[in-house]
């Protein structure tokens, strides 16, 4: 494990806000469109540098998304913001007609995803918004580690043509992506080489597992642990290729079970090489208000958690 | 285009109508013969755009949306008619395969289409997004829009109206094709509106109102609407129309919202409507 150093603590909504004030200065088409949660998503930085390619719609989502899309004809890359819940279900209709079904180049950007929302509670921690967007046809759906690859991945879905969903969060977390790696959407990162088990996660999820696998290593479990950071289209050579090796996988996801990471990499896996798979996910039910980090405890998404699924999983192989 | 030739290419967009959804059973008729003289006028008369050379980005271009897909066989008729695509194609309509979707969509790459619409209430907002992009691009083209009366019962619509004039988009001109009537019956026993021009006169707009089947009443309403253009406030048009316009079983009705004529109907409806340009 040690190649995985924490550069800091910072939170990937952050990472976000950076990536998009670079892309104001670099990309004249570029706006940004915010439903009066500027601060939250860090657009102040856009929003002071560029006033005249910054809409604030006011709490007005499912405008903001039809907009979106209209702003893209005459050549914008229009970058919505909001909270994930407001990102997604609450707008699932304009963005599968005007976005996705019309093919237009919006990139929604979406913060406070998952539990680790926190005091806030279950009305705004979306657990179902991976499954819904990656459900439509024409979205690529991204959901970066931490701070530096928030950032390069705002960066890098300006360059890309379609829509996407990016999802990130609040919580201040460590960082361990290098701030110059390279972002590429679609191919997955392998955080670190493995032969006993591979362990699939995306999002927190990714830091969680890390410090699963130091548990693991410490009782003589090698991990391969791959950072899902798209999760469509998603790279399924690099599943294949690891549990050729590896015979079984966990997957790890601050999302609802249904419909998310676990499932996508199961029928891959199904589909491929049927093998034995434990998923880290939050089964069936929403969140509540308290402490990110005892959330995710609460609700089995803890490194202990990932650990007690590895050794699981392990066991089930044979 | 004159008054009469005007009438004359309507009169024709309205047998494609009547004979478009009579070919598949299926289709909406009523809005479409009830719009049939304004699209006509807008498309033939109004606007600035370029049939021969489709783009999606329409620089330098006006662009219209229709918010109210269901009525998709007026605009594929105009557009057929206004050349861009082939007049033929009108007999794919709502077939397997076709272009021509129930509603306008825009994978199957049909010439004159930005944006699909049928999910009702989606369609300002995208015009709204068009136009400050026009803005950016320094573009002095109008975005025009077209919208049933039913659809204003959608809350996204009046999300819209409310930026639009917060935020003075002026380019914008809105139309309410207000035939009184929707699915389930008129629009005053199925949900009223209430005054529609007072609401949106409060949500900051320019109202105007005009007869959706008189050409003389159009050009006036529509050029006065496009000298509003930069002066600070959206516009809208609220259009009188009669559902089922031309076709006389089809008028004083709900009924043929989204009902196709047989046979025999069919061909009652077209002796009621002057051949002009030659079928498809």
């Amino acid at each position: 494990m040690e190649s995985i150093e924490i550069l800091g603590n910072k939170d990937t909504r952050s990472g976000f806000g950076e990536g998009l004030a670079e892309l104001g200065a670099e990309n004249e088409n570029v706006v940004a469109l915010c439903a009066d949660l500027t601060g939250s998503l860090k657009m102040n930085a856009f929003q002071n540098a560029f006033p005249d390619r910054f809409f604030q719609v006011g709490i007005a989502e499912a405008n903001m998304m039809g907009m979106a899309a209209g702003m893209t004809i005459g050549g914008k890359i229009p970058f919505t913001g909001t909270f994930a819940n407001f990102s997604t279900g609450r707008v699932y209709d304009q963005i599968r007609q005007s976005i996705a079904y019309s093919q237009k180049n919006v990139k929604i950007c979406a913060s406070h995803a998952g539990l680790t929302l926190g005091e806030d509670g279950a009305t705004h921690q979306i657990l179902e918004d991976i499954g819904m967007m990656r459900m439509l046809p024409n979205i690529t759906v991204i959901v970066p580690a931490d701070f530096n690859q928030t950032k390069q991945a705002t960066k890098a879905i300006a360059d890309h043509e379609g829509a996407v969903y990016l999802r990130f969060g609040r919580p201040v977390m460590p960082i361990f992506i290098k701030p110059h790696a390279v972002f590429q959407i679609g191919k997955a990162d392998i955080i670190q080489a493995g032969t006993d088990v591979t362990i699939i996660a995306c999002g927190h999820m990714v830091w969680k597992s890390i410090e699963a696998a130091q548990l693991l290593a410490a009782e003589g479990i090698s991990v391969e642990l791959i950072n899902m950071h798209t999760i469509k289209p998603l790279d399924e050579e690099a599943i294949l290729r690891s549990v050729a090796k590896t015979k079984c996988v966990v997957t790890a996801e601050e999302h609802m079970a249904n419909g998310g990471l676990g499932e996508a990499v199961a029928r891959v896996l199904a589909s491929n090489t049927p093998c034995p798979q434990e998923f880290i996910a939050v089964n069936d039910s929403f969140g509540e208000s308290g402490k990110p980090m005892d959330l995710m405890e609460k609700y089995g998404l803890g490194a202990s958690h990932i650990h007690a699924a590895a050794r699981k999983v392990i066991q089930r192989k044979s | 285009m004159n008054k009469e030739d005007l009438k004359a290419v309507s009169s024709q967009v309205r047998r494609d109508i009547v004979r478009m959804v009579s070919a598949v059973k299926s289709g909406h008729p009523g809005g479409s013969l009830g719009c049939a003289d304004f699209l006509t006028y807008l498309y033939f008369e109004a606007m600035n755009e370029n049939s021969s050379n489709f783009t999606m980005d329409a620089l330098n271009e006006d662009v219209f949306f229709l918010s109210n897909g269901h009525i998709s066989p007026v605009w594929y008729s105009v557009l057929a008619r206004k050349g861009y695509f082939p007049v033929p194609e009108l007999v794919t309509f709502r077939k397997i395969s076709s272009r021509l979707q129930g509603h306008p969509s825009t994978d199957k790459h049909l010439e004159g289409i930005r944006m699909a619409s049928g999910s009702l209430g989606q369609g300002l907002s995208v015009a709204i997004g068009t136009a400050q992009t026009k803005k950016l691009n320094k573009d002095s083209s109008i975005v025009y829009t077209l919208h049933g009366d039913g659809e204003l019962q959608e809350g996204q619509i009046w999300e819209a109206a409310m930026y639009a004039a917060a935020n003075k988009v002026d380019n914008l001109i809105a139309t309410i094709d207000f035939n009184g009537r929707q699915i389930d019956g008129d629009v005053d026993d199925v949900l009223s509106l209430g005054s529609l021009s007072e609401k949106w006169q409060a949500f900051g707009w320019d109202v105007l109102e005009m007869d959706g089947h008189n050409f003389e009443n159009i050009h006036s309403t529509v050029t006065e609407a496009r000298e509003k253009m930069g002066h600070g406030k959206p516009v809208v048009i609220i259009m009188k129309t009669e559902m089922g316009m031309g076709v006389d079983f089809m008028m004083g009705t709900h009924k043929w919202h989204g009902v196709a004529p047989n046979e025999e109907q069919l061909s009652d409806a077209l002796s009621q409507l002057e051949e002009t340009l030659g079928d498809y």
